[in-house]
């Protein structure tokens, strides 16, 4: 089926999210829609599957006009979603799953189970998908239920897919699977629409490219365009996606590690008896699918989490059981994973959030007085030095972009003397830009012999920043392996597997390992 | 590579003007003119002039507006009148009694709404101001009319006891929350039953808080030496508590803008996770904001035994001031001085509304209609807007796009 939007426009208030949006996808191809995080692409997706109306512009399924009042027309005349977060229901079945929302009766209002798992091995056995219609959903690997997501759309005879940054949850070896699957699709003869802001898998698998910026239609590419291009595309200016770094030079271990255990609210063991250093002037990144550990373990060593066992020293000082201000206090910076969440106060002023963490204390406080001549001078310095782009120190953090808000925490965070810096995910939802930004600045806190820890999902920011690589699996150190490793290895070390073709290097050689 | 048409941000005056529109300071005094819209309505509706009036309608409509008019301007002048200037006055004290009254019902509305609103900017819901003020009410009473003591020392010593008193009591909450993650909402409440019963049973038993030889629950009277001294002379009600109150004001707004606790405070009730993050210690926050909360509610207490009911007090003396403090928070948009102007405009309400009563013979209930209606008209934000057809505000702004003339990294 061939799908076509026509000049769409979506506009919230004074944003135009979409400005007369062009697309065609043809038959039988993988169309990729490319953009940083928040250029439209979802808004323009929920135009396509009714979720949001357009102000203008319309939608063409071999060329007839539609209208969509919700989700159930879309589904109708054939457009099918995965959406990044499933929309399963986990302690269903795969087949009660899949026939959710469409179900089959039988005389007396009966479901029709067998109707059901009949058509989900059908729709498996085209595919060459093993799965089993009677498996609870919440048993499968998130992979796998991806899969039970694309059988849901397929069973209501989907000709267009759209995937919504199907890989942000997947591991490596998942997401070659998910591409081959897409390839099968489209061989099917389904027209797919694949969002994602990954140069890497829109090369390898797009047909054609299309790139929005800021809610319009910057241009189109062939999957042949180098990385370059197309990043420069997305921002508009040619940017750098490797890191620019020395070799490290990394001093004696500053903080250890011995057989870290933390046990969660529900008592589970979410990080199972972990080991490692970190030295000084060297970054240590930790890699994992999200959910193998990683947040506990940095919520560990900044002492948020309760029940921790075993040791953390920085500097030799014990850090386990301290508050959280006794940890900041002895010199450790703290990026969240979600800043939103856990590192800025929405409300507050760029200003106030600068001393967040230090709102009881010289030179911000003094008798119990907040000094806000000093701190306007200090936010206004801030400001310029980490790039934060506002209309000034007094706007509210809650309405800066996704990266000016990242520069804050990192402002923050980096003016203090530190002597271990801890960043989980720093570049989450951010622009390429402010991407560039963060990194330079981590190394450069590296380099000025801070021992940094770099918690991320996204192995291109492993491989970027990290002089050795730490990999998580279900709340496991699974090798610690220096930073130049490939990437094929450390996606299995993601899946729980140590290949054979590396040994674990002893923390203790590294540096003999690194040069 | 060209910016788009997307990027450019909105002019400048129409930003500033949205913020204007959008604030809630507009929507605080739109909810009180909706309120007051309403409460007319509900005056011509049950006016027995109207009534009859309209029984003929049809053929003299005349009359039916008219008598509205009677009644509702009737009604409003009443409680203008009432609370502001009383245009009927030979002399110029009695002209400006209303207005003295006015602020003698505000000053214990202020404290206490100062405290509510203290707790919310901490993220906390106070509902236990009637509980915190009786407590208070009670040790500043035991005090005032206990021990012979100086004239100054005396009444400082019964302002600190009540305080305190309301503080102990507040701090329970805080203290149960942090420990034990009881919900304030529920502790407080039930306090606040606590406290009523705990009260009345000591005013209703001898060598207590009764009065000896008495047998009504009610204490003796404050000593002179204890009670707050008048501001205009003994022809008003009006009495140093106002003072107090507009000290609390003061402090309340450097404690919450300029002192490292209320920045605490601020964090915590803004983002409790972002606070716990940055090394503030939630925990203790929410207990010193619930003693500071409970000691503030417990000077409107204060106020009221030391300064309106000085002949002794029963069990009925926090008049509801507890709970209308809640409204009075949730109108001054839980900044003290937008508190301060509130407790005016409910103290005006509570002055007005008994001459409402009894020049009009409207039932003051309508005055408590019209309050009530303007804590609905703040708690939906959206309807006065819908209503006055205002713009809703950070729709633009939420999803602004990322400025993107970005420094390019040395090649």
């Amino acid at each position: 089926m061939k799908l076509e939007l026509r000049g769409i426009t979506k506009r919230f208030g004074s944003l135009v999210a979409n400005d007369h949006i062009d697309l065609v996808v043809k038959p039988g191809e993988i169309h990729a829609l490319l953009g940083e995080n928040g250029a439209g692409k979802s808004t323009l997706m929920n135009v396509l599957y009714g979720l949001y109306q357009a102000d203008d512009g319309e939608i063409l399924l071999d060329d007839e006009v539609q209208h969509f009042a919700g989700p159930g027309d879309a589904m109708n005349a054939g457009i099918g979603m995965v959406h990044q977060h499933f929309m399963l229901i986990p302690v269903f079945t795969v087949a009660e799953n899949v026939m959710l929302g469409n179900e089959q009766t039988k005389a007396g209002g009966r479901l029709d189970l067998p109707a059901a798992r009949a058509r989900v091995r059908e729709i498996s056995a085209r595919f060459g998908f093993d799965l089993d219609p009677d498996a609870l959903v919440d048993d499968l690997p998130v992979g796998v239920q991806q899969r039970v997501e694309i059988i849901k759309a397929l069973s209501r005879d989907a000709k267009v897919l759209v995937f919504d940054e199907p890989t942000a949850v997947l591991t490596p070896q998942e997401t070659d699977e998910l591409m081959v699957i897409m390839g099968q699709l489209r061989d099917a003869g389904t027209s797919i629409v694949f969002i994602t802001h990954k140069l890497r898998e829109v090369r390898e698998i797009a047909d054609r490219i299309t790139i929005i910026r800021l809610g319009s239609v910057v241009g189109e590419a062939a999957p042949t365009a180098s990385n370059a291009e197309l990043a420069s595309l997305m921002v508009g200016r040619a940017v750098e996606l490797t890191v620019h770094k020395e070799v490290s030079s990394p001093g004696e271990a500053a903080l250890v590690v011995r057989d870290l255990s933390v046990v969660d609210a529900l008592g589970q063991l979410v990080v199972n008896h972990v080991s490692f250093e970190v030295h000084r002037g060297e970054i240590l990144a930790i890699a994992g699918v999200q959910g193998n550990g990683q947040t506990e373990l940095s919520e560990a060593i900044i002492g948020l989490q309760e029940k921790v066992l075993g040791s953390i020293t920085l500097d030799g000082r014990w850090l386990v059981g301290m508050s959280v201000a006794k940890v900041l206090d002895a010199g450790v910076g703290f990026v969240p994973e979600d800043r939103n969440h856990d590192g800025l106060v929405g409300e507050f002023t760029i200003a106030e959030n600068l001393m967040l963490d230090r709102s009881d204390r010289a030179p911000f406080v003094k008798r119990g007085t907040l000094q806000l001549n000093y701190l306007n001078q200090f936010a206004d310095e801030k400001a310029k030095e980490f790039d934060v782009r506002s209309q000034g120190i007094q706007t509210p953090v809650g309405r800066l972009s996704g990266g000016n808000q990242q520069k804050v925490v990192l402002a923050r965070e980096l003016s203090r003397d530190l002597r271990l810096f801890v960043a989980a995910q720093p570049t989450r939802g951010i622009d390429v830009g402010s991407i560039e930004f963060v990194h330079k600045r981590i190394v450069e806190t590296r380099d000025s012999g801070v021992p940094v820890i770099v918690v991320s999902t996204e192995l291109d920011e492993v491989t970027a920043l990290a002089d050795r690589i730490a990999v998580m699996y279900r709340g496991s150190i699974v090798g610690i392996v220096p930073g130049n490793t490939s990437r094929d290895v450390l996606g299995l070390m993601m899946a729980g597997e140590v290949p054979d073709t590396i040994t674990t290097i002893d923390t203790d050689t590294i540096e003999g390992a690194l040069l | 590579m060209s910016d788009t048409a997307a990027a450019q941000p909105a002019p400048k005056s129409n930003q500033v003007l949205r913020d204007i529109m959008g604030g809630s300071v507009v929507i605080s005094i739109l909810a009180v003119v909706l309120a007051l819209i309403a409460g007319g309505i509900l005056i011509a509706l049950t006016d027995p002039g109207v009534q009859a009036a309209s029984g003929y309608f049809f053929s003299r409509p005349g009359d039916t507006l008219s008598a509205i008019w009677t009644s509702v301007s009737g009604a409003y002048g009443a409680l203008f009148q009432g609370s502001v200037v009383n245009f009927g006055a030979t002399t110029f004290a009695n002209a400006i009694k209303p207005l003295t009254n006015t602020l003698t019902f505000a000053t214990p509305l202020i404290a206490a709404g100062l405290g509510v609103g203290l707790a919310f900017r901490a993220g906390m819901f106070n509902i236990g101001g009637q509980g915190q003020m009786l407590i208070a009410a009670a040790a500043a009473g035991w005090v005032g009319y206990s021990f012979p003591l100086p004239y100054g020392i005396h009444l400082i010593l019964a302002v600190a006891a009540g305080i305190a008193g309301g503080a102990i009591w507040g701090g329970i909450v805080g203290f149960l929350k942090a420990r034990t993650g009881a919900h304030e909402v529920i502790v407080t409440i039930m306090l606040n039953y606590v406290a009523v019963y705990l009260v009345s049973y000591m005013l209703r038993t001898p060598g207590l808080l009764q009065a000896p030889g008495s047998n009504n629950p009610k204490t003796p009277a404050m000593l002179p030496s204890a009670v707050y001294p008048d501001l205009l002379g003994p022809g008003f009600n009006l009495h140093a508590g106002l003072i107090v109150s507009i000290a609390a004001t003061i402090f309340v707004w450097w404690l919450l803008n300029r002192s490292s606790l209320g920045f605490k405070f601020r964090a915590v009730g803004q983002n409790p996770n972002a606070a716990r993050v940055a090394g503030i210690d939630v925990k203790r926050s929410y207990i010193t904001v619930m003693l500071l909360s409970g000691g503030l509610v417990g000077l409107a207490g204060v106020a009221q035994v030391l300064g309106t009911v000085t002949s002794g007090f029963s069990s009925g003396i926090d008049a509801g001031i507890g709970f209308d403090a809640i409204t009075v928070a949730l109108l001054g948009r839980s900044k003290p001085w937008g508190i301060f102007v509130a407790g005016i405009l409910f103290g005006a309400f509570k002055a007005g509304g008994f001459a409402m009563q009894a020049g009009q013979g409207i039932p003051v209930d309508i005055v408590l209609v019209v309050q009530s209606l303007i804590v609905l008209f703040i708690a939906a934000p959206p309807l006065v807007r819908a209503v006055f057809r205002l713009p809703t505000p950070g729709v633009a702004s939420k999803k602004k796009p990322a400025p993107k003339q970005i420094a390019v990294a040395a090649k």
